[in-house]
């Protein structure tokens, strides 16, 4: 029996301290259909769902199951119609196995021993739908897919015909991506509902049915992927035309600014995760590292940014030995960083812009008056910042968490490269950004490059390593796997590089 | 010789009776994520209203059943601050323990230096008391004894094997994925504290009519600090708190024995603390994540905040 053939949303408007996040959005969907919610960051989509899901209530407008009106108040009575949620970061319990995770979320768990009673089940659910996971394994222990797989077994065992999907592919890896898609399709085809919200283009082209369009909290646009196209549909999201295909000049490469030489690191337990890498970094290049993450990125750039220390190998910095210095040494002396987790390791949320503007600059001169810091400077310097790096921001004086991902990344990113340094290492810069800002971001990198600087670009996103990049290297285990040049036909093969089954 | 080393475990279950009553209360209300540092204050309410009712009506049952409802009323105080208004646990904690210890010193004021004619007298199980040796040490015990064992069983299988327990565990460790399962996180930590709370009070009932028949201004003698170090030797789990009481009641049953050696009692008393301290080293430093500790132990909530 099932509790959803068609759902719909009528009028809905959502108001957070007076400011539209949702405004008289209608949209609907039947069973065996895959919709896309396709939006900016920011643009409501989340919202959208929340507020479907019932952690949030509408200001106005309704929510209308197979014709009928119902009131979705929490989660509870959300799942009780049918509706199934995967955030986007997941609402797992990570010490806890996969299988207390699924009778947590469960209604009908029995009361005593659920885990044993409910085992056989979820096992036989898991098996219909190829679920490959070890459930009594911690949630900590398995991989991001595994987890996201967790969490769809959670939402269906509990009965749900709608499955909300946020942002599902933003943690897999492409190959984890191809087994998602092939468990949607599985799901459409059994007449489940499923919402994908997601604003990468490629995804909602290859797996949805319908996509509906999102701008500043307002439907853009409605139409069968089969009628659009990829430009199309971004001109919707953004209201203009986006380059796809950045134009990256020629440059022949000059000086090495920067040697690292068969750099051993170990990670927090001890493990060496990062044995015997060596490479040179040049004036005018993106030097890109590809890769899954959890291969030793992580641990190699914080060894080159002073953030972990190394345990063998040099690392040089124009002729000078730069290995286990202080991180606010290294930075002096021309490596400036932005961190994976922008949040949490880029910038102090609580900060005002102007504090967080001079994060790791505040010990300079041209900051200090005598006794304190020199607040006018700063505040000139910050807004210069935000003019020069289009940082929407309503003032300087307000907490940095408010801003936007995309705005905070362009704040660090600001102050990371505004004095010109040498060296730039990013990791992973445009990850969970919205289009526009990605195109922004990689400009910029570009420019860094243009203007004579040396750019390390940590990155699991393909196209933005192929969009970018001189030279490739690909790692796998701590180890690389190969060095290529960007127009080396072998790069087709990264994938198997990335997996590990290929040496090049 | 064997005479003493049957009398000394006897005794060291004895003392660790209260420890573990506690114990158990501390670790269901720190699994729900709510540190609660008032065991200290609970226990001592819990003893002087145990002692008042027992002297009053000449019934230690009563006795009991009222100083586990005063110890779960005055946790209300704790479940409010720390969870309704998502104020610092700490602070409200270390309110609580002093809240308790004045009020039951104003109450027990009149009671001080009578003792009661009636105790929670001891139970021998018939039967079972007169197995050689382990009838006498664990046969032959105060029904508080009995009671802390088989309610160590029931929570720890509660934590474990049931729905609820899954729950609290889930509330202490991420309470935002918690609620998004329609979980009431808020019920599930009150109902936690509040429990925690009954526990503290049946162990000062212990103090006061079982442990000695007498009320005294502080006979609490800093149980409560114990229990709380004691929750974390037992890594949060009531099995292991039930190994970690009776060692700490052997520890205090040493004191008095090792006295007359010309060791100081003070440095005994310091055990169970450094007993703490030497756990945590020692298993932090084979593996941190067995520590176990729930993630947001102490962390208050709010709802609906990103």
């Amino acid at each position: 029996m099932r509790k959803i053939e068609q759902l719909e949303m009528a009028g809905i408007t959502k108001l957070f301290h007076g400011v539209p996040a949702n405004k008289d959005i209608n949209l609907s969907i039947r069973s065996g259909e895959i919709l896309g919610l396709l939006g900016e960051n920011g643009a409501g989509k989340t919202t959208l769902m929340n507020i479907l899901y019932g952690l949030y209530q509408p200001d106005a407008g309704q929510v209308l199951i197979n014709g009928k009106p119902v009131r979705i108040s929490s989660p509870q009575e959300s799942k009780m119609h049918g509706i199934g949620m995967v955030h986007q970061h997941f609402m797992l319990i990570e010490s806890h196995s996969a299988m207390e995770n699924i009778c947590l979320g469960y209604d009908a768990a029995p009361l005593v021993f659920p885990k044993a009673k409910l085992k056989r089940q979820i096992i036989e659910f898991s098996r219909k739908f190829n679920f490959d996971v070890d459930l009594d394994k911690p949630i900590w222990q398995l991989s991001a897919g595994e987890q996201q797989r967790v969490e769809i077994i959670k939402a269906l065992f509990n009965g749900a015909d709608l499955l909300i999907l946020d942002e599902p592919t933003s943690v897999l890896t492409p190959q984890e991506i191809k087994e998602l898609f092939v468990i949607l399709n599985k799901m459409k085809d059994e007449g489940h509902l499923i919402i994908l919200i997601s604003h990468k283009l490629d995804e909602i082209m290859e797996l949805c049915d319908r996509v509906t369009v999102l701008q500043k909290g307002a439907i853009v646009g409605d139409a069968e992927t089969k009628d659009v196209d990829k430009k199309i549909l971004a001109r919707m999201m953004i209201g203009r035309d986006v380059i796809f295909n950045i134009e990256r000049e020629e440059i022949p490469s000059s000086d090495r600014v920067l040697s690292v030489d068969k750099v051993v690191v170990t990670s927090d337990k001890g493990i060496p995760v990062v044995s015997n890498i060596s490479f040179d970094l040049y004036r005018n290049e993106i030097f890109g590292i590809a890769g899954v993450s959890g291969n030793g990125q992580k641990e190699l750039v914080e060894a080159i940014t002073g953030l972990r220390k190394i345990e063998s190998g040099s690392i040089v910095l124009d002729d000078q030995e730069i290995s286990n210095l202080s991180p606010r040494a290294i930075y002096d002396k021309g490596i400036s960083h932005v961190p994976e987790e922008r949040i949490k390791f880029g910038i102090a949320p609580g900060l005002f812009l102007y504090e967080n503007a001079i994060l790791k600059q505040h010990h300079l001169k041209k900051f200090a008056s005598r006794l304190s810091l020199a607040y006018n400077t700063v505040k000139d310097h910050t807004r210069g910042l935000i003019e020069s790096f289009q940082v929407h921001a309503p003032g300087i004086s307000i907490p940095t968490k408010n801003l936007s991902g995309g705005n905070i990344q362009k704040l660090i990113l600001g102050r990371e490269i505004d004095d010109n340094p040498p060296v730039l290492v990013a990791s992973h810069p445009t990850y969970g950004l919205d289009v526009g800002a990605t195109e922004y971001l990689r400009k910029q990198l570009l420019k860094r490059r243009k203007e004579g600087g040396a750019v390390l670009l940590v990155s699991e996103d393909l196209e933005e390593i192929f969009e970018l990049c001189d030279r490739v290297a690909v790692i796998f285990k701590g180890e690389f796997m190969g060095v290529l040049k960007a127009d080396d036909p072998k790069l087709c093969d990264i994938g198997l590089m990335m997996a590990g089954s290929l040496r090049i | 010789m064997e005479e003493i080393i049957v009398s000394v475990l006897q005794r060291t279950l004895v003392a660790g009776t209260p420890l573990l009553l506690g114990t158990i209360g501390e670790v269901l209300c720190e699994r729900s994520g709510i540190l609660n540092l008032g065991v200290e204050g609970v226990m001592s309410m819990g003893a002087v209203t145990a002692f008042i009712v027992t002297f009053a009506t000449g019934s230690p049952w009563l006795g009991l059943a009222v100083a586990i409802l005063a110890g779960m009323l005055i946790s209300i105080v704790h479940a409010f601050a720390s969870v309704t208004l998502q104020s610092n646990q700490v602070v409200s904690g270390l309110a609580l323990t002093m809240l308790g210890l004045g009020i039951s010193g104003l109450l027990g004021k009149p009671y001080i230096g009578t003792p009661l004619s009636v105790k929670m007298n001891t139970l021998p199980i018939p039967g079972l008391v007169d197995i050689p040796y382990i009838g006498r040490i664990f046969f032959d015990q105060s029904p508080f004894f009995y009671m802390a064992m088989v309610l160590a069983f029931i929570a720890w299988f509660i934590l474990v094997h049931t729905s609820l327990g899954i729950k609290i565990r889930s509330t202490g460790e991420n309470p935002r994925a918690t609620e998004t399962q329609g979980v009431n996180v808020s019920l599930v930590k009150y109902l936690c504290v509040i429990i925690g709370g009954g526990f503290s009070g049946m162990a000062g009932a212990n103090l006061s009519i079982s442990y000695s028949k007498s009320w005294i201004e502080g006979m609490t003698a800093g149980r409560g600090w114990i229990v709380v170090a004691l929750t974390i030797f037992a890594l949060w789990n009531p099995t292991r708190a039930v190994i970690g009481a009776f060692l700490f009641g052997g520890i205090f049953v040493l004191q008095y024995l090792i006295q007359p050696f010309g060791i100081s009692p003070n440095l005994l008393a310091m055990l169970p603390y450094l007993a703490t301290l030497v756990v945590l080293v020692a298993i932090g430093m084979r593996d941190s994540n067995k520590l176990n500790a729930p993630a947001m132990l102490g962390e208050p909530y709010k709802r609906g905040e990103r």
